[in-house]
């Protein structure tokens, strides 16, 4: 169980590091499924077997393939560019920025007091709490989630478009 | 306790992901690359949901129905984005985020 935690950990802050340290798109994309996968047997570790399905099933199954499809549609010459110019200034200021309120929010963590509870509740995050949840008090959240995805496809097939008449 | 089943564990490595996630939104330049970057926030985000839920614990689920929403929105997200991308694509015959630069008045 430990070392499966610090495994799953490890992989997913080293894949995370490559998605943002890689030149290309394309392996960036790669690595984040990766990452995805190691977030979601952490999801397990924590009791949530659900969501860690849906995390693979919707986040590396659908959301990254979509990226792949544009990715590969676009037929990209940008990392040579990207090589051959690169922004030191644009590094610099990012790498403070992240550093900064990596230290930041760190140290906050570090002098709140959280209490956990000692005894897990029944059901905890299994399907069926899940869904008496998302049935009950979240209903309306679940509705406006629907339309907003519907928003989401009238708007990406109008935008992406290419002559609107 | 032994550390890796504390909440605080949990919520350093998702301050790692979130930063890294931020690195990449500042310094990239290719739009898809910035896009990618946000997604690695996103994700930061509901680990930390998930976290809250698996130690806090108001209720067996909370947390894991606001870390689905999350996965919804980055759908929507990523759906538009991504047209908007492709739009800019056909105009610009580039994604560098550089050239995208004319509403600079």
């Amino acid at each position: 169980m430990e070392y499966l935690f610090y495994s799953l950990a490890a992989v997913a802050l080293i894949s995370g590091a490559l998605v943002v340290f890689q030149t290309h798109p394309l392996r960036s994309a790669l690595w984040l499924i990766v990452n995805f996968f190691a977030v979601a047997g952490l999801y397990l570790l924590a009791h949530a077997e659900f969501i860690a399905a849906i995390q693979i099933i919707v986040y590396a199954g659908a959301i990254m393939v979509l990226f792949l499809f544009v990715i590969m549609l676009l037929n990209l010459r940008q990392p040579e560019e990207e090589l051959a110019r690169p922004r030191l200034g644009l590094k610099i200021a990012g790498i403070t920025v992240a550093v900064l309120s990596a230290v930041l929010i760190g140290m906050g963590l570090a002098k709140v007091v959280l209490k956990p509870v000692t005894e897990l509740p029944v059901g905890l995050g299994n399907t069926e709490s899940v869904a008496r949840l998302l049935f009950t008090d979240y209903l309306l959240p679940f509705e406006v989630t629907s339309v907003l995805l519907l928003v989401a496809i009238v708007g990406s097939v109008v935008l992406a478009k290419a002559k609107l008449r | 306790m032994p550390a890796f089943n504390q909440l605080h564990t949990y919520l350093y490595l998702a301050v790692i992901l979130f930063c890294l996630g931020l690195y990449g939104v500042l310094s990239r330049r290719n739009l898809i690359a910035v896009l990618i970057s946000v997604e690695l926030m996103l994700n930061a985000a509901s680990l930390n949901f998930m976290a809250f839920n698996r130690f806090l614990a108001p209720h067996p689920a909370v947390g894991q129905i606001v870390a689905l929403f999350i996965m919804a929105v980055a759908a929507a997200e990523a759906a538009i984005a991504l047209s908007i991308i492709v739009a800019l694509y056909r105009k610009l015959k580039s994604i560098n985020i550089e050239q995208a630069n004319e509403l600079r008045g």
